[in-house]
């Protein structure tokens, strides 16, 4: 196909799609409209049938339970597919000690010795942070997915704490390997108990509570506990292959096909 | 629609436009944090604050970091 043919049909194809959203939009609620019809139902359920006080985690793990599970294993998918594509090939090694990204770096910095004292400090705090966005997910915003990820990003500042044989060795691929797994089967095994007590799948088997409390919402915190191991995990094993692949993988000197596969 | 959040579109569109319009790779990344952080704040100025959340976390850190670390095994990769 030649350039103006392609240019045609592209104009086809905007000006239909232009038509179609202009036809859609005209047709949908004004920016800040006070009507949400499904918002409104799914805020009273979450209030006051399910004592849920995060209305949004409401609706991830307990209303539509179901999606949130596919999107777990969205993530569990991703990870898998990039640890493959980010593999040690045969003609890779490592080699712990070349420190290569040394050179990107001009000089070490005015004080390395303060960024190392920074990234103590505020390694704690991000551990209790993110435990805490974990535990409160259903009572403030956040949950097991914002939570995970904080979590991960603290395990990371040993890196800038220290170096990255300090976070490699506090670091064992393996185990974090096996707790991604075990936390995506665990949100489908408390799915599957649902279902087998009451006959649907991700059904809310345990009391509701009292609204607000921290022991409240049913089955939501323990969702949120299985989402946070899994994302927090996820994320470091998806991390790992990254800086793997920067800071520790070499491709043998010799090994003739430099160059020749892309 | 209030002032702030037609100040708080309007940074996202020039922090978009922004991205688009750097060309080094390095530099592309740093202005992605930036875009990041300019639409978690988006998120939380229009009442969602957990998106809000999610947006931070992953679009103004982990997404940059990924493509830097990317960047700089490519960059090992020339040198040899």
């Amino acid at each position: 196909m030649n350039r103006g043919a392609r240019s045609g049909l592209f104009a086809v194809a905007a000006l239909g799609m232009a038509a179609l959203l202009g036809w859609a939009f005209a047709a949908a609620p004004a920016f800040g409209a006070p009507s949400h019809p499904y918002g409104d139902l799914a805020v009273q359920t979450a209030l006051a049938g399910r004592a849920t006080a995060n209305a949004i985690a409401s609706v991830t793990f307990d209303q539509r339970g179901l999606d949130t599970m596919g999107e777990e294993f969205i993530l569990f998918a991703a990870v898998l597919g990039a640890s493959v594509l980010l593999r040690r090939e045969p003609d890779e090694f490592a080699d712990p000690d070349d420190d290569e990204g040394a050179r990107d770096r001009p000089s070490p910095g005015p004080s390395p010795e303060m960024i190392h004292l920074a990234g103590y400090l505020v390694l704690p705090v991000v551990v209790v942070v993110g435990i805490y966005v974990i535990a409160h997910g259903h009572l403030t915003p956040g949950g097991g997915f914002q939570g995970g990820i904080v979590l991960a990003t603290a395990l990371h500042l040993l890196y800038i704490a220290g170096d990255y044989p300090a976070l490699r060795r506090l670091r064992p691929q393996r185990v974090f390997e096996i707790s991604e797994a075990s936390a995506a089967a665990g949100y489908v095994v408390l799915g599957l108990v649902g279902l087998a007590v009451s006959g649907a799948f991700l059904y809310n088997l345990l009391p509701y509570g009292t609204l607000g409390q921290l022991a409240s919402a049913g089955t939501v915190p323990l969702l949120n506990v299985a989402v946070g191991l899994e994302v927090g995990s996820a994320m470091v094993l998806l991390l790992a292959e990254f800086l793997e692949q920067t800071l520790i993988l070499r491709r043998r000197p010799g090994g003739g096909s430099n160059g020749a596969r892309a | 629609m209030s002032v702030l959040i037609s100040v708080v579109l309007l940074l996202t569109a020039v922090a978009g436009t922004g991205v688009v319009m750097t060309r080094e790779p390095v530099h592309q990344a740093m202005v992605l944090s930036v875009l990041g952080l300019v639409l978690a704040i988006l998120f939380v100025v229009l009442a969602a604050p957990d998106v809000g959340l999610s947006q931070l976390v992953v679009g103004a850190a982990v997404l940059p970091l990924m493509v830097l670390l990317a960047l700089a095994k490519i960059r090992a990769q020339e040198r040899r």
